[in-house]
């Protein structure tokens, strides 16, 4: 089993609690992982990104060949397109509709979402209005990881227990809202492509 | 054992807290910056009293670093590659007098220049200092050479350099810790002169570091991190240098590698193993993350040997780092892709943050400066810099640590009056002083400004070493007291700042304007410390 997975955002954006929670599921199941991350300048409300790397034998690279990546998971609808020279050709593309607008020159959003649509295999999901619903503001990555967690490889119990473990010491409450976001994130996969989830 | 999972940077500090490190000296710079806050936060180093402070800069930190092995503890300093340049004078004599406790120079090179002004390949360095140098292949090796490099360094009595590159240090994978070892005891060095650079001790020294390159390059052809693989395939010949290795083999998963293959992390060169690769296969394709350090060695000046494929002939390309494909594309591979970038899909630069006070402090400048001509700021190295893009275009120049005053100075003695520097408070407390005081020996008309939000914030917030000590150090500089004049970047006091800036830049001779306020990152992370704090105090 190998997972190349490439993580997307903005600065600031948390996509590195996100790297975070797949990372301790897979350690725990004992699998090699590799991430690659972006520090310092670029922190700035830049665009960052993030290699994930997961398998059960041990992994070389830390950089994901281009056209080999088996999943975008992107907090950003832009961002997510930025990364498709990675994606392989069955590749999954799994993105927040929300955009991060910290640019004059955006584009319309709608055009966007048309440019996402144009993927055969593509779960998008409003993971702000998601997370709002579960009065849950500040997961909405853990959504978009929820939306991403049919495809990882990884069974949905070692996410529970990863996010348990990464969030003990803010308390049960946010252990049991993020997994309430995880939960609405994976049932918005499901109802998308039923037939597809392995 | 369990596996740790940590950064490149991370499994070089957890190796040294477990091989007997007394202290680590550095300054914050990418993609250096974490080792030296894992120490920090290390529960064990704190027990073990490991010293870990943040220095003034790379060359304070360098001699620290030496003073602790004089001394004949293990000690580690850290820098970004630019950083060695400023710590270069320390780092190229302590090879002189070499070590006596342990010393470990870590240095975290930037191909590609990912947050760096240039891309240079430490490893000249180490050779210029005829010192050895270790590249790991992955996070356990950067974890394993760190206990290595510590008993080389004694064992030959010299520092060693740790290079690594920005995809390693900030790359995490799983790391299987070793045993603990207790920290050297005290002690001085045997021969009491080893450390007096006297023109007749150097002479004596530097003899024994001559000597000691034959034992050096002897032990890299021992070194298990240098290791030749058999490959059937002779006509063609891989040396690969560190990480290169992984973008190597990552191309060749599904199956034998069919080529000999050098995998080099130990430097000097390893020459016995070079001359077999070179003499067994009918070409040689050198893969190396930086500058074709070993390709131009090997191709020599004439290269009118076998031939050499590499960085010099556009095998690869002569700048930026490596990756699979690039690899793959010189290996003759077929090169994979996915689809293009949609046109739609703008560029993201990285920005100041909303509410950021250099925000406000350029927006007064700018205003000051609008009745001259162009070009007149000359700033420097930190977050600041990018008041250089859209919509303040602020700034002129940014070139190195502490080039702001030094720069505006040198174009004011030469008649470009008004200029102004911009520089942070931490790069002014790094290098910008000695230039304050050049100006002021020289009268130069130049108006400082130095952006004081109480951090080192553009690689994450690091303690600045200038905190509470400014206006005394420009005083003490002898900057006169009515023209050190503190501002605050704040909306509301645009006017009183826009009428200070236009006083300072008229007047003639140096002035210091400080706009001071705490970096927004920095403040919320007080408010939730304090928050936390108060929260304990409570259950109580």
């Amino acid at each position: 089993m190998t997972k190349d997975i490439i993580l997307a955002g903005v600065g600031g954006q948390g996509i590195l609690s996100i790297a975070a929670v797949i990372g301790t599921a897979a350690l725990d199941a004992g699998l090699f992982l590799k991430q690659a991350e972006v520090h310092g300048m670029s922190q700035r409300g830049g665009d960052v990104q993030s290699n994930l790397r997961i398998s059960d034998k041990e992994i070389l690279s830390d950089l994901i060949p281009y056209g080999k990546a088996d999943l975008i998971i992107s907090v950003e609808p832009m961002e997510s397109l930025r990364y498709l020279p990675l994606l392989s050709k069955n590749g999954w593309l799994i993105t927040s509709t929300t955009p991060h607008i910290n640019i004059p020159n955006y584009p319309d959003i709608q055009e966007v979402i048309l440019e996402i649509e144009k993927l055969p295999n593509h779960v998008k999901l409003d993971a702000k209005g998601i997370a709002m619903e579960l009065d849950a503001r500040r997961s909405e990555n853990i959504v978009i990881l929820g939306a991403a967690s049919p495809y990882l490889g990884l069974e949905y119990a070692w996410l529970e227990k990863a996010i348990a473990t990464i969030f003990k010491s803010k308390g049960e409450d946010v252990i049991q809202k993020n997994l309430d976001a995880l939960k609405a994130g994976r049932e918005v996969a499901e109802n998308s492509r039923p037939l597809k989830i392995t | 054992m369990q596996r740790m999972l940590l950064l490149g940077d991370e499994a070089i500090a957890q190796g040294a807290i477990d091989a007997g490190l007394s202290g680590v000296f550095a300054y914050p710079g990418t993609p250096s910056t974490e080792i030296t806050e894992y120490i920090q936060q290390s529960e064990e180093a704190m027990e073990g009293k490991i010293r870990a402070e943040w220095s003034a800069n790379e060359k304070t930190a360098m001699e620290a670093g030496l003073g602790m092995s004089y001394a004949g503890k293990r000690a580690m300093v850290c820098m970004k590659h630019v950083g060695m340049n400023v710590a270069a004078d320390a780092f190229i004599n302590s090879a002189i007098t070499g070590a006596n406790g342990g010393l470990i120079v870590v240095v975290a090179d930037d191909p590609s220049m990912h947050s760096s002004q240039n891309e240079q390949d430490s490893r000249f360095y180490g050779k210029f200092a005829m010192v050895p140098i270790l590249e790991p292949v992955n996070q356990q090796e950067a974890y394993d050479m760190i206990r290595y490099g510590f008993e080389l360094s004694e064992r030959f009595r010299i520092p060693v350099m740790v290079r690594i590159t920005t995809r390693l240090a900030h790359s995490r994978a799983g790391v299987v810790r070793k045993n603990v070892l207790p920290q050297n005891e005290l002690s001085l060095p045997g021969n009491p002169r080893q450390f007096i650079l006297l023109p007749a001790n150097a002479r004596k020294q530097y003899k024994g570091l001559l000597r000691t390159q034959e034992l050096l390059r002897d032990e890299s052809d021992r070194s298990v991190f240098n290791s030749y693989y058999e490959g059937k395939d002779k006509s063609l010949g891989i040396i690969a240098c560190g990480i290169a290795n992984n973008y190597l083999l990552e191309n060749y998963k599904n199956g034998d590698f069919p080529h000999p293959l050098l995998k080099i992390g130990q430097y000097p060169i390893p020459k016995t193993l070079v001359e077999r690769i070179y003499d067994e296969c009918d070409e040689i394709l050198l893969l190396e993350e930086g500058f074709p350090f070993v390709e131009e060695m090997l191709r020599g000046f004439l290269d009118k040997g076998k031939p050499i494929k590499g960085r010099f002939d556009g095998t690869l390309p002569f700048d930026g780092e490596l990756n699979p494909n690039l690899v793959a594309r010189a290996m003759g591979l077929e090169d994979t892709s996915g689809m293009p970038i949609p046109d739609i899909v703008k560029a993201r630069p990285p920005s100041l943050c909303k509410g950021c006070p250099h925000i406000f402090s350029y927006n007064a400048l700018n205003e000051a400066l609008e009745k001259y001509s162009k070009g007149r700021v000359f700033s420097d190295i930190g977050c600041y810099t990018l008041g250089a893009l859209e919509p303040f275009t602020a700034i002129d120049t940014c070139v190195d640590m502490g080039a702001s005053i030094t720069m505006a100075k040198g174009a004011a003695d030469a008649g470009f009056v008004p200029a102004v520097a911009v520089i942070g408070d931490s790069t002014f407390t790094h290098s910008g002083m000695t230039g304050l005081l050049d100006a002021v020996n020289d009268n130069s008309s130049i108006t400082v400004m130095i952006l004081d939000n109480a951090t080192t914030a553009m690689t994450g917030m690091q303690k600045s070493s200038a905190s509470g000590k400014i206006e005394n150090i420009c005083m003490a500089l002898g900057v006169e007291e009515e023209h050190i004049r503190v501002l605050n970047p704040s909306p509301k006091y645009h006017d009183v700042n826009l009428g200070v800036i236009k006083e300072e830049i008229e007047y003639e001779g140096v002035s210091v304007i400080i706009p001071r306020r705490e970096c927004l990152h920095l403040a919320a992370r007080r408010i939730r410390e304090e928050k936390k704090k108060k929260e304990r105090e409570t259950v109580k």
